[in-house]
């Protein structure tokens, strides 16, 4: 067992480490411009120069409000729509194929009209976001909603439960699983989004900086910009992952982990 | 079937008149359940026997006001099931039910869920978590309370379902096949301590099964149902004195009551 506990961080560790090796001697030996492909330790240095400057967190907050607002609008609506159309067929027949059909659109591609829409602030990047993460979160709600077995049904009615009850004790905790499994890839998304929207209209956040410094040459600072990007995006999911663990601990997915670990 | 006089009918503890339930219209219609009819006194115990099929199930979910009948009424202590088209609250709060699984919630500890019912009655936390712990050891759940319902074996389980059943101190048990799914020996352990519940607290009890061994030793009489069209054809009274020992099993007029249940079941008179 204690071997087994070792080599589970031994061996990403080694993988990752012959990873940024061969990046390194690749670099070196072929001789590639640090225009096109900087080392490792440059990237390292360029990241450390880009984090000691206040202005990127400036920007850096920009880009995490997007994606956040964004991410929660898509929560509070996804989860809402899902849990009516799974209760009510008739809102599900009426609105399901309607919803499909957006699904459908490349919505990166309504990017730049949501900019036209919306402006070059906040409120285009956040409806972007928005978009994008909405679909996990709400055919996640629909099918977990729907999820409740009928012989769970029948012990809440032999049980004389009232429509609170059964909603708190017995419809939400069903769902909950399956709707943060939802959430944790919206909440991807959602980075994805605000980050797009940056790239096409407007003056701060992460996407733009990425953009001005491919336009300046600064590969090594564009490199900086997308490990800092990870760590957000990194951050962001395991907030939810972690909330998961919290309101879900009966979980299988939640209890496997725990075992791992 | 004897004839119960008048005084007996008014006070029936369940009491089925007529009942029926047709599922789908038309060409498509299955006749689940036909024309049922059936008085219980107070602290019965009876057994719905029958092959699958025959709506022994149905008819107790009937019963249970989980499914509404076709026809018919239903009446638990002096109120019908089914009024107006909707269940009963009256007739239905003296009734606990136990299904075929043990139906458990993952996200309750076995302490919580066997206090369930009571929390859904609105009693208090240190009430509710006295009685359930009290109830645990009962059923043979002592240092169980505490644990999720996924770390205990099926016969735990359903020993954890039966305290829940039994934590609203029920006039009426309705068992759909509760330990059919488990082993021989858990099984009897688990029957021998329910009738002695039922015996205890006079509890009226009806159990749906298709082991003719368990509903003759358990029973005061068996109801024998036919499937094809599905509907009582016979009700057998077991003369065996209480309280019963496993003992009794191996008693030559029991083992006769069972050649006569069987030939009851196959022969469909």
């Amino acid at each position: 067992m204690r071997t087994d506990r070792f080599l589970r961080i031994a061996l990403p560790t080694a993988t990752v480490a012959a990873f940024l090796l061969a990046w390194t001697a690749y670099v070196h030996t072929a001789e590639v411009s640090a225009f096109i492909l900087p080392t490792p330790l440059q990237i390292v240095s360029a990241f450390i120069g880009l984090v000691s400057d206040a202005e990127i967190w400036r920007h850096a907050l920009v880009t995490v409000i997007e994606a956040v607002s964004g991410f929660l609008i898509a929560v509070v609506l996804g989860i809402t729509l899902g849990m009516a159309m799974a209760r009510i067929q008739m809102l599900e027949w009426a609105f399901k194929p309607f919803i499909v059909c957006l699904q459908l659109i490349p919505k990166i591609a309504l990017a730049p009209l949501f900019i036209l829409w919306f402006g070059f602030g906040l409120e285009s990047k956040i409806v972007i976001a928005a978009a994008l993460s909405f679909f996990p979160v709400f055919s996640n709600a629909l099918v977990a909603f729907r999820s409740v077995e009928p012989g769970d049904r029948d012990v809440f009615t032999m049980l004389q439960a009232n429509p609170v009850q059964r909603f708190t004790m017995l419809d939400l905790p069903t769902a909950l699983p399956v709707v943060l499994a939802g959430m944790e890839v919206a909440v991807v998304m959602s980075m994805i989004g605000a980050i797009v929207g940056e790239f096409i209209g407007g003056n701060e956040g992460l996407g733009y900086l990425a953009v001005a410094m491919l336009q300046e040459l600064q590969v090594p600072g564009l490199f900086a910009v997308i490990v800092l990007l990870t760590l957000i995006g990194l951050t962001l999911y395991t907030l939810i992952a972690q909330l998961r663990g919290w309101l879900t601990p009966w979980h299988a997915s939640v209890a496997g982990r725990s075992q791992d670990a | 079937m004897k004839m119960d006089n008048a005084a007996d009918i008014r006070a029936a503890d369940i009491r089925l008149a007529g009942v029926g339930k047709t599922f789908g219209q038309g060409e498509h219609a299955v006749r689940a359940i036909g024309d049922a009819t059936l008085d219980m006194q107070r602290g019965d115990f009876i057994s719905l026997l029958g092959p699958s099929g025959c709506g022994k199930t149905t008819l107790l979910r009937i019963i249970a006001g989980l499914e509404r009948p076709s026809e018919g009424e239903i009446v638990v202590r002096g109120h019908p099931v089914w009024e107006g088209g909707k269940r009963s609250a009256e007739a239905t709060r003296p009734v606990s039910m136990m299904f075929q699984e043990a139906r458990l919630f993952p996200w309750f500890t076995v302490a919580e869920n066997v206090a369930l019912p009571l929390r859904l009655r609105g009693v208090r936390k240190a009430e509710r978590e006295a009685r359930a712990h009290a109830l645990c050891e009962t059923v043979g759940l002592k240092g169980f309370e505490r644990m999720r319902p996924s770390s205990l074996s099926g016969g735990m389980r359903q020993r954890a379902s039966l305290a829940r059943a039994l934590i609203t101190e029920p006039q009426v048990l309705l068992l759909d096949e509760p330990f059919g799914a488990l082993d021989a020996m858990t099984r009897d352990t688990l029957n021998m301590e329910l009738m002695s519940v039922c015996a205890q607290a006079q509890v009226t009890t009806i159990l749906v099964t298709h082991s003719i061994t368990e509903a003759a030793f358990l029973s005061d009489r068996v109801v024998v149902l036919a499937a094809r069209p599905a509907r009582i054809t016979e009700v057998i009274e077991m003369p065996f004195e209480r309280p019963r020992t496993l003992d009794l099993q191996r008693n030559p007029e029991f083992q006769d009551m069972l050649v006569r249940l069987r030939a009851s079941l196959t022969g469909g008179h």
